[in-house]
């Protein structure tokens, strides 16, 4: 390399260049983290004035018995799972024919896009308006298809609005993991399959012997994302449910928020921040560490 | 017909099939809104469902720009996106650059730590934020949202940029190095004209999360005429529970969703290479 610099002024500028970028992101990312370990050991609420009195890990005990707490971990348990599986599973398949080659590929990519790009509080109001037990239609087109006999009380029955809750979710994210699995699909060599076929194999077995290998890389990164964003999730059910029927739906984020703006409970706020942060961080790095392992297995097996 | 003819019209059955079902799954909810907000009021409440509107009308919209100052609205989500935007396109490019290009000391672990944050949910990170907003008596001022905004673009615009920049031909750089251009002269005059595409792609992916953004606009901006639009349609109600706005929230959602149905359109090439880029190479 032709250099007239000394590496030391080029490792300056360089450090000129990426100074600001790091510091907004300490400014919006880890200063309200490390702000939110300080507080969890304060109370602050309207008991004390708003005015910290220290607590020691008061907070971290009174959340051990906090059964609203516990429910609302459930509450986003369940929804993480039901919803992250089923996107996986349509995201794979919109992601396979997407694959194939025919007329109009280009616009139902843009068509699949959509739901991605538009805004959930907004799609939020369209879902609760699908889902509205008058005059929604989900019920009048059950009704027509004589699926079922009266109207369904979508948004007001407990298991019922966790369900409807997971379909507009499904809606809004399969999008993205079938454009992640699609780049994946298409770095695979057509060659592999036809030797593959030569040899006599299935259409399923040459999915499950080439492609999901081969696409393990693309479905790591599309769990990981989806895991950390459908345990955060919280526009989706503040405008859908609000938490409700009766906190069936309330999900961590949905209870932080509450607690912090409706209750004023900063310390105790702050405490199931750190919480949530903790079980994210820990679900992630185990979730990331065994799934590569496990597509580590997958590929040495072939 | 023998066996492989039957098998592949088998498959083109199945496969026009699962293509009209993903459409009509994709396209459905967003349908339905611009049906309803054509509806009167009248239709809208019709049981059975009246599926098409014998009566189209646009009084839900005119209610919106008349009542309400959904026009105000729109221009807010607009100025604090594209300012976000900007301002995220030109801090984190040069960053993008130093990581691609320069040497630095603790590299990897700047890397990993960018990528990390992306995993990190709004809700974790508005305390601290509203306290130093409150510090800075910045609530209620466009500012509380454009910098967090341009913070929370910045990993996906530096991953994006920088699998870009690793991709130009480094003889370029050299030669701009002996003609005696220094870092920053480089970058903008010989650089940075060539980077506008990958500056488009990054750019679109940044101004949808601003303008989709919630819980930051919902928790930071309560003077009602500096709300962003997805705040202002899901606050949209009547007097009372019984007289909820159907058609005016339809038409909200509509109006709220209409700037990005069109970028969809145009600039789907760029936004699925933006995702890709930002997600794999990263």
């Amino acid at each position: 390399m032709i250099s007239s610099k000394p590496t030391t002024q080029r490792s300056f500028e360089g450090w000129i260049l990426v100074i600001p970028a790091l510091l907004l992101l300490a400014l919006v990312f880890a200063y309200p983290i490390a702000r939110a370990f300080w507080l969890s050991l304060f109370t602050e609420n309207l008991g004390t004035r708003l005015q910290p009195v220290f607590a020691g890990l008061g907070n971290f005990g009174r959340m051990a018995g906090d059964g609203r707490f516990w429910q609302s971990l459930q509450n986003t348990g369940v929804f993480t799972l039901l919803s992250v599986t089923l996107e996986m599973l349509l995201g794979t398949t919109i992601a396979l024919v997407l694959n194939q080659s025919f007329r109009g590929r280009g616009a139902l990519r843009a068509i699949v896009l959509l739901p991605w790009a538009l805004p959930t509080a907004v799609m939020a109001l369209a879902w609760t308006w699908i889902f509205n037990d008058q005059y929604g239609v989900l019920n009048d087109v059950l009704l027509r298809l004589g699926l079922v006999h009266s109207s369904i009380n979508w948004l007001g029955e407990p298991s019922l609005a966790m369900l409807s809750l997971v379909v507009a979710d499904v809606w809004k994210t399969t999008p993205f993991i079938s454009i992640i699995l699609l780049a994946g699909l298409q770095s695979i060599s057509p060659d592999l399959y036809e030797a593959h076929a030569i040899d006599g194999a299935s259409p399923w077995q040459s999915f499950r012997k080439i492609t999901l290998p081969l696409l393990m890389p693309q479905i790591l990164i599309a769990l990981v994302f989806r895991f950390a964003q459908a345990f955060g999730l919280f526009d989706l059910v503040q405008v859908m449910t609000g938490g409700g029927p009766g906190g069936s739906t309330e999900t961590v984020s949905l209870y932080i928020y509450a607690t912090i703006m409706r209750y004023l409970d900063f310390g105790y706020g702050a405490a199931l921040v750190v919480v949530t942060f903790s079980l994210l961080v820990t679900v992630v790095s185990l979730a990331a560490r065994l799934l590569r392992k496990s597509a580590n297995l997958l590929l040495s097996d072939e | 017909m023998n066996n492989v003819q039957s098998r592949s019209l088998i498959f083109k059955v199945i496969l026009t099939g699962a293509i009209g079902l993903i459409a009509l799954f994709c396209l459905a909810p967003v349908l339905w809104q611009v049906l309803t907000s054509l509806k009167t009021g009248q239709e809208i409440l019709a049981i059975p469902n009246r599926y098409w509107p014998q009566h189209y009308t646009l009084d839900n919209y005119t209610v919106l720009f008349t009542d309400r100052p959904f026009l105000r609205y729109i221009l807010n989500s607009g100025f604090v996106s594209l300012a976000s935007t900007g301002l995220c396109l030109s801090i984190g490019t040069p960053a993008a650059y130093a990581l691609a290009r320069l040497r630095l000391w603790g590299q990897q672990f700047i890397l990993a730590g960018i990528l990390v944050v992306t995993l990190f949910p709004y809700v974790l990170l508005f305390l601290g934020l509203l306290e130093i907003l409150q510090a800075l008596k910045l609530g209620n001022n466009y500012l509380a949202l454009i910098v967090p905004y341009t913070a929370i673009n910045l990993p996906l615009t530096i991953l994006v940029m920088r699998s870009f920049f690793q991709q130009l031909p480094q003889d370029l750089e050299d030669a701009a190095q002996v003609d005696g251009y220094s870092t920053w002269q480089m970058l903008t005059q010989i650089l940075l004209p060539m980077t506008t595409p990958a500056l488009v792609t990054t750019g679109i992916l940044a101004f949808i999360f601003s303008w989709n953004e919630f819980i930051f606009a919902l928790t930071f901006i309560t003077q009602d005429d500096l709300k962003t639009i997805p705040v202002a349609a899901a606050q949209l109600s009547g007097a009372t529970v019984f007289d909820v706005p159907y058609g005016p929230i339809a038409a909200a959602t509509v109006l709220g969703t209409f700037p990005l149905v069109l970028l969809v359109l145009f600039f789907q090439r760029q936004i699925v290479q933006g995702l890709t880029a930002g997600a794999v190479k990263g």
